[in-house]
């Protein structure tokens, strides 16, 4: 039953000690109150999943397992704000005790997705392991072993980077840059401010007039524990907030006073619109322009372009006859152009004013547009620099950036070259031929193609990435991909693939440590709470165990277990960001679970380039503002990367001929119901958030489709069957999917599960080569007539 | 002596269902059981206008648990006396009395009062009172991530926050429900038009 049924060629006996343990599991559920033993109560960070917040939870641990979770308990104050977990982090126990966890290795016996499997031993997973590894770098090189980007059961110890440094160490693996989720927003922020670091401290919120809450839903993705209560808290201060989204989210109903809806894919048009209307008024800020800005028009054009196209000659149709005024941009967004107007004066004369962009629009496909128009907005009204102002694009937190992200060290990387990471699929089939202009930094081209995959805490290659059906065709085919493992606490779609499967951990069956995601200002740390099931390892542990066979297991560990590198990377924050912090046998003993700094002046981005341009220059070539980018100008691709900031129509649109069999524009939102891909089988979050696919009413009645009806919904590069959900908060013209579930195919390809990537595209954005899954057309059937 | 009661500040409630899971969290309680739901209530429409869409689109949440009324029906309609109110003003409910015979969550106009097929006896939310007696509020309110959800003396709550009379809640005449509320701007559109419980599967309805 459940999840064992689908592991071949397991010895009865397992099977029969398997089934005993998930009885005594399904019978310890049943039973109310409290069962006999001592409990210890432990402050411990939530395992988060890289779903945008980093929380703290109580662990209630006896006779060995976690038997309840509280909320943070500590005092809650504007300064330091309980880390209080959402709906995931209170469902957990239901994925750490899931009756479908992987308790062993296992050995692919049918063809690659068949989902086939023999149990192992660990002494033969980890010498098929090296053996393959070694192969695949005797016969192509090392560069053509991929750890591919992976986000699942991961923190500073537990994850991919274990894997990194093991193949670092013993002749390095092909690298990866940039992130699924912030692909373009990361390569375009920079062309316009140099930094990534454009955000204040989310505390000056409070002093902010406005904040357009544009594509942004911190109230579902979180984007930092607390971001929506902040908010929250603004609004109670006086500020006022306008949510611009195609879809009615939890952010428009309990954060925002306005919703303005908007068609997927054209905010650069709006964005453009309200720079039109703003300029055109003289409602901008002509001074901090002239001063701290280029390329805003024909009077401060970089040398060697003083002919070319300004921001304004752009807003006002000199070159292309085009003004772009509310009425050009009310029939491409559906905004009504009274409310363009509207939006442009209200941001431009409400100073200070806060215009956040989401993510979820430059996951498009020009998405680097959308970034660098909200930039320009920013900086055109003057909102740079200054407290309750925003200078938009990614925002990374003032004065130090915040998170460090990686602080596990992943040693020296001998193989020099790394991919775009949503280009992996390239990488595999066609990895010679990719070059700088493909994204690959470090070298000219790749010398070989990628041969050998080893996925940890990665549902990636499979359900993450795009097009579903292409990366499993990929994936399938054992000359192109030689060799697969996958290392996760389930058997994912992804692993359903793998050569070899080994059994991971979760969080909080070793030791851990993270810090505060996005907006920083905590250190959270996972004591070992219980002992894993079966003969799960810590990632760590696995990494280690193939360093063993690799003859480099000193040089791996240096000596040190879990514990010993959380306290190795504690004496790195100590060093860099918090001086105060306290050691690991400190913190435990006092049963602390976090550290964190408080500010006390919430810490704004640019303050200094603001007061004296000159004397603070930014890092960009010009040292200011770049509304319009040489750089840009100089790569000679002026439909696709334009130099100042433009609507392109997108490759999949509604005004494209595709949209004659494809009408509907198809999102897929971050739901609560999991984390990307992990909790998709949590059925706490299932009862509470289930997946269906949101329709609008009136696009429902043009197709005969009646409320939870199962419904088609398909296009060229694939098909699913979902249940849908007929409402007024998704806009005509647009259905959401909600991004995650697992993909479940039936024997004629079509998938139950719900998968959005099924159906998006693995054409990447153009500048940064991130990807644009967001833009894809479909269209929606009843399933049954 | 305080009576206790919930107060909810709807306003800002994003409909997220912390509560309703850390309540099923710290009652250890199965799928199907929901001690605290979360309402989704909208309506509202859309209209062409030349290539743009307008709309008058609006929702809100909201959280409902047992609200340890005043004139609790639950107490009245059971035929085992499984039921008390006590002097805090939390209505228990006592499974070893409990026959599972339903009458309970078929008078009670909130749902609040659900059957545990496996033990074959209601139960209900029981304001964790043991959480209290230690000085700690409720799972559900000191989870929410927002700060919409609190507890306190029913007088007091009154004092502040409005009565609990927004769709799709029940005459609260009926049984004088110890739950106040800050209601949303939207529940005034609710009471004039109509909204529709958009997530009935979700509430178990």
């Amino acid at each position: 039953m459940l999840g064992l049924a689908r592991v071949g060629g397991r010895e009865k006996t397992e099977v029969t000690r398997d089934m005993d343990l998930l009885v005594a599991r399904l019978r310890g559920s049943r039973e109310q109150g409290a069962p006999a033993g001592e409990e210890r109560v432990v402050r411990v960070g939530c395992p988060a999943h890289n779903c945008g917040g980093r929380c703290l939870l109580l662990a209630h641990v006896r006779e060995g397992r976690v038997v309840r979770l509280d909320a943070d308990d500590r005092p809650d104050t504007l300064e330091a704000p309980q880390l209080r977990a959402c709906v995931r982090g209170h469902a957990y126990l239901r994925r750490q005790y899931h009756p479908d966890r992987l308790l062993h290795p296992l050995k692919r016996v049918g063809k690659r997705g068949e989902g086939r499997f023999q149990t192992i031993g660990w002494d033969e997973a980890w010498d098929l392991l090296a053996a393959g590894i070694t192969r695949v770098r005797e016969r192509h090189g090392s560069g053509a072993l991929f750890v591919p980007y992976g986000t699942g059961a991961y923190n500073q110890i537990n994850g991919p980077a274990t894997a990194r440094r093991v193949l670092h160490l013993s002749g390095g693996c092909l690298g990866h840059w940039n992130s699924y989720s912030w692909g373009a927003i990361n390569v375009a922020t920079p062309t316009v401010y140099g930094t990534l670091v454009t955000g204040n401290q989310r505390q000056d919120w409070l002093n902010s007039k406005l904040i357009l809450m544009w594509g942004w839903n911190p109230a579902e993705m979180r984007d930092g524990t607390n971001t929506d209560f902040f908010v929250k808290l603004a609004r109670e201060r006086g500020t006022r907030t306008i949510c611009i989204d195609p879809r009615h989210t939890f952010t428009a109903q309990a954060l925002a006073d306005e919703w303005v809806p908007i068609r997927p894919g054209t905010d650069a048009a709006l964005m453009t619109a309200m720079a039109h209307v703003i300029v055109a008024e003289g409602l901008h800020d002509a001074d901090f322009v002239r001063t701290h800005c280029v390329g805003f028009d024909a009077t401060q054009m970089p040398s060697g372009c003083e002919g070319e196209e300004s921001y304004v000659d752009y807003l006002f149709g000199r070159r292309d006859g085009v003004p772009k005024t509310p009425d050009w941009a009310e029939p491409i967004t559906a905004v009504p152009r009274d409310v363009i107007a509207r939006l442009a004066r209200e941001y431009a004369t409400s100073k200070p004013a806060v215009l956040y962009q989401g993510y979820g629009m430059q996951r498009r496909a020009y998405g680097e547009q959308v970034v660098r128009a909200g930039c320009v907005l920013a900086a055109i009204t003057g909102n740079v620099g200054i407290p309750g102002g925003w200078a938009s694009g990614l925002g990374l937190q003032a004065p130090d950036g915040g998170a460090h992200w990686t602080v596990f060290p992943l040693g020296d990387n001998p193989v020099k070259a790394s991919i775009p990471v949503f280009l992996w699929p390239e990488a595999v089939l066609r990895g010679p031929e990719l070059t700088a202009d493909d994204g690959v930094n470090g070298a000219e081209r790749l010398d070989v193609p990628v041969r050998a995959i080893w996925a940890v805490a990665s549902n990636c290659l499979v359900n993450q990435h795009a097009n579903v059906n292409r990366s499993a065709a990929i994936l399938a085919d054992e000359r192109l991909v030689e060799l697969l493992v996958v290392q996760d606490n389930f058997l994912t779609s992804t692993a359903r693939f793998a050569d070899l499967v080994l059994p991971a951990c979760t969080q909080w069956e070793t030791w851990g440590v993270q810090d505060g995601w996005k907006y920083g200002d905590e250190v959270i740390v996972l004591p070992k709470l219980v002992d894993p099931p079966g003969e799960c390892l810590s990632d760590y542990a696995i990494a280690r165990g193939l360093a063993r066979r690799l003859g480099i297991e000193e040089a791996y560990s240096e000596g040190r277990d879990e514990r010993g590198w959380v306290e190795w990377c504690l004496d790195v924050w100590r060093r860099t960001r918090f001086p105060d912090l306290p050691t690991l046998d400190e913190l435990i003993a006092a049963n602390l679970g976090v550290w964190g700094r408080r500010p006390q002046r919430p810490a704004v981005a640019f303050e200094d380039f603001r007061r004296d341009p000159e004397a603070h220059p930014l890092e960009t070539p010009s040292g200011k503002i770049e509304i319009f980018s040489k750089a840009l100008y100089d790569l000679g691709r002026p439909d696709e990367i334009p130099a100042v900031p433009k609507y392109v129509q997108e490759w999949e649109s509604p005004f494209g001929e595709e949209a004659r069999h494809y009408p509907l524009q198809l999102i897929g939102h971050h739901t609560m119901q999991r984390v990307h891909s992990t909790h998709a089988n949590n059925d706490w979050l299932s009862e509470a958030f289930p997946q269906r696919l949101l329709i609008n009413p009136h696009d429902a009645a043009e197709r005969g489709i009646e409320d939870g009806q199962l419904v088609r919904v398909f296009n060229q590069r694939g098909e699913v069957l979902a249940r849908c959900r007929l409402t007024e908060r998704i806009m005509p013209g647009v259905v959401d999917l909600p991004q995650g579930a697992w993909w479940a195919p039936d024997n004629r390809g079509r998938d139950w599960g719900g998968s959005v990537n099924v159906l998006t595209s693995e054409r990447w954005t153009p500048l940064a080569k991130g990807s644009a899954q967001h833009t894809a057309m479909v269209q929606v059937e009843r399933a049954f007539r | 002596m305080r009576r206790l009661g919930f107060g909810v500040d709807t306003s800002s409630c994003t409909g997220c269902k912390a509560c309703q899971t850390a309540c099923k969290n710290r009652h250890h309680l199965p799928v199907g059981v929901l001690w605290r739901r979360v309402y989704e209530i909208s309506g509202g429409g859309w209209r062409r206008d030349g290539e743009a869409w307008r709309h008058d689109v609006w929702a809100y949440s909201l959280s409902v648990s047992c609200n340890h009324c005043e004139e609790p029906i639950c107490l009245e309609v059971c035929p085992a006396s499984a039921y008390t109110k006590r002097e805090n003003g939390i209505v228990a409910h006592d499974p070893e009395r409990c026959l599972g015979c339903g009458n309970c969550a078929w008078a009670c106009p909130y749902g609040a009062p659900q059957l545990d097929v496996a033990r074959g006896v209601m139960t209900k939310c029981n304001l964790c009172e043991e959480e209290l007696a230690a000085g700690r509020p409720p799972a559900c309110v000191a989870a929410c991530p927002l700060r919409v959800l609190e507890v306190g003396d029913r007088e007091e709550l009154a004092a502040r926050l409005g009565p609990p009379d927004v769709a799709p809640l029940p005459d609260p005449e009926l049984t004088v429900p110890s739950l106040r509320l800050r209601a949303h701007r939207n529940a005034d559109r609710a009471r004039a038009t109509g909204g529709r419980v958009r997530n009935r599967e979700e509430v178990g309805e």
